[in-house]
């Protein structure tokens, strides 16, 4: 922005920032070295000398916030918040990837393995493969608790490679079979007259028995190589899964991974013309630019694309170039994408994680008061 | 847990078992309530999940304060999930109706 005497500045209505502090305060500046303008002014009292009410209004906020879903379907989805601040976004970040509960295998009962993979080894990643199961049907499993239906999962591994075939055989996620009725594994008792045997968990009735699970049986992620055998090589064991969160340990956290970014802004700050514009249009990768003709043979450069900008800073490495070409970020707009592992669609654990939060903030007013 | 004075209410600290996804969200609403002059946070320690707030007002009682602004920002959460349920309501409608 040139700068102008304090005298010569135009009349604004009242409530308006003049432009160079909007511009100080809803946009990053991304220069060729390092961004600047990164922190948000969220004091209520910042501009209080201009007249210019900083505070929150949650009426203005009600009007202002707006939600775009791009893409959507069943594994990720991507869609845009607008009008919300970094804080709060970053807040849904943390929780979508440490704080939704899921189901994972914890503890796995090896009863025979010939395989060349340590049981440590096969049990991190049986743990590590996704059950698509919805986790808020389950409760959570404490120490004490005994493992029953309404808190653990069972699947069974048999897999044998047999000495005649002579080939290896791959060992896949689904070959785990789910047990609905528990354990089968039997606990060992001094006493064996007891009429039914007591297995490692305690399943009072058949989890098939439950009308969520009727007709859809639990499955896990189909197609994830667990081990492989030789032949002559056997893996018998069963796995138990119960409720936790990516806090705990990562296998637990429902999202491949979630991310945002803030919406980038490419503005010309002069005319770029014939050369020049060629010149542009090639240095981006992303293809950003585009060539407007003008009419009388003349070729200007125009932002077709800002949306797909890397900030790879491409078009103003060079010298001379930032005066012409501006990289900005919109401060609060910010483009959330998250891929789900499968247990829940996306736009169920973006609903999940903010209901956590507000469950967070009546938590902290209860211990208050 | 709130440290703080018995004559002065308008200034104290609050120890809470939070951790940054808390702490900042409120820390940006406390900061947006005109009633607060002074407002942060930080983590004794790392191992530690335990967050230390400390506000000041121009004169309220800092709990009410800080019960205000959780207040508010249930209320943001609130109105975001509406606004995302309302959002992919209607794009699955237009992509329904696209599709057919």
């Amino acid at each position: 922005m040139p700068k102008v005497p304090l005298w010569d500045l135009p009349e604004l209505p009242q409530n308006q920032l003049p432009l160079h502090l909007q511009l100080q305060k809803t946009r990053v500046s991304c220069n060729n070295d390092a961004p600047t303008n990164t922190e948000n002014v969220t004091y209520s009292g910042a501009y209080a000398a201009l007249g210019v009410d900083n505070s929150l209004r949650l009426d203005e906020f009600r009007n202002n916030f707006k939600v775009k879903v791009i893409k959507l379907n069943e594994e990720d989805m991507e869609f845009d918040l607008i009008g919300i601040d970094a804080s709060i976004a970053n807040a849904f970040r943390r929780i979508l990837i440490s704080e939704l509960p899921t189901m994972a295998i914890e503890k796995v009962l090896v009863a025979n393995s010939s395989s060349v993979v340590q049981d440590e080894v096969l049990a991190h990643r049986l743990g590590l493969i996704p059950i698509k199961v919805d986790p808020r049907l389950f409760d959570y499993m404490s120490e004490n608790d005994v493992p029953n239906e309404k808190n653990s999962i069972v699947f069974k591994l048999h897999v044998k490679c047999e000495r005649k075939s002579g080939e290896r055989l791959t060992v896949y996620s689904h070959d785990l079979e789910w047990l609905p009725s528990g354990s089968e594994y039997v606990l060992p008792t001094e006493n064996s007259s007891e009429s039914k045997p007591k297995t490692y968990t305690s399943f009072t009735s058949s989890q098939v028995s439950l009308p969520e699970f009727a007709n859809n049986p639990i499955t896990v992620t189909p197609g994830i190589i667990i081990s492989k055998l030789a032949p002559g090589q056997e893996i018998e064991l069963e796995a138990h899964a119960v409720k936790g969160v990516g806090k705990t340990h990562a296998k637990w956290s429902p999202v491949a991974t979630a991310w945002y970014r803030m919406l980038p802004e490419v503005v010309l700050l002069q005319d770029i013309e014939d050369e020049d514009a060629q010149k542009l249009v090639n240095k981006c990768p992303v293809n950003v630019f585009d060539i407007e003709d003008m009419g009388k043979g003349v070729k200007r450069a125009t932002v077709a694309r800002p949306r797909a900008c890397t900030l790879c800073r491409e078009c103003i490495r060079e010298p001379g170039w930032e005066e012409k070409v501006a990289l900005r970020r919109v401060k609060d707009h910010f483009i959330f994408t998250i891929e789900s592992t499968g247990a829940l669609p996306p736009e169920v654990l973006f609903t999940e994680a903010v209901k956590i939060l507000e469950d967070k903030c009546e938590s902290v007013i209860t211990e208050l008061s | 847990m709130e440290h703080g004075s018995y004559k002065d209410q308008s200034a104290s600290t609050f120890s809470l078992a939070e951790d940054h996804t808390l702490a900042n969200a409120l820390r940006f609403t406390l900061n947006q309530d005109p009633r607060v002059s002074v407002c942060g946070y930080s983590i004794p320690h790392p191992s530690e999940a335990r967050v230390n707030i400390r506000v000041q007002t121009t004169g309220d009682p800092a709990k009410e304060v800080l019960k205000d602004s959780c207040q508010d920002l249930m209320m943001i959460c609130q109105h975001v999930r509406s606004t995302f349920d309302q959002a992919v309501a209607d794009f699955k409608n237009d992509s329904g109706s696209e599709s057919e």
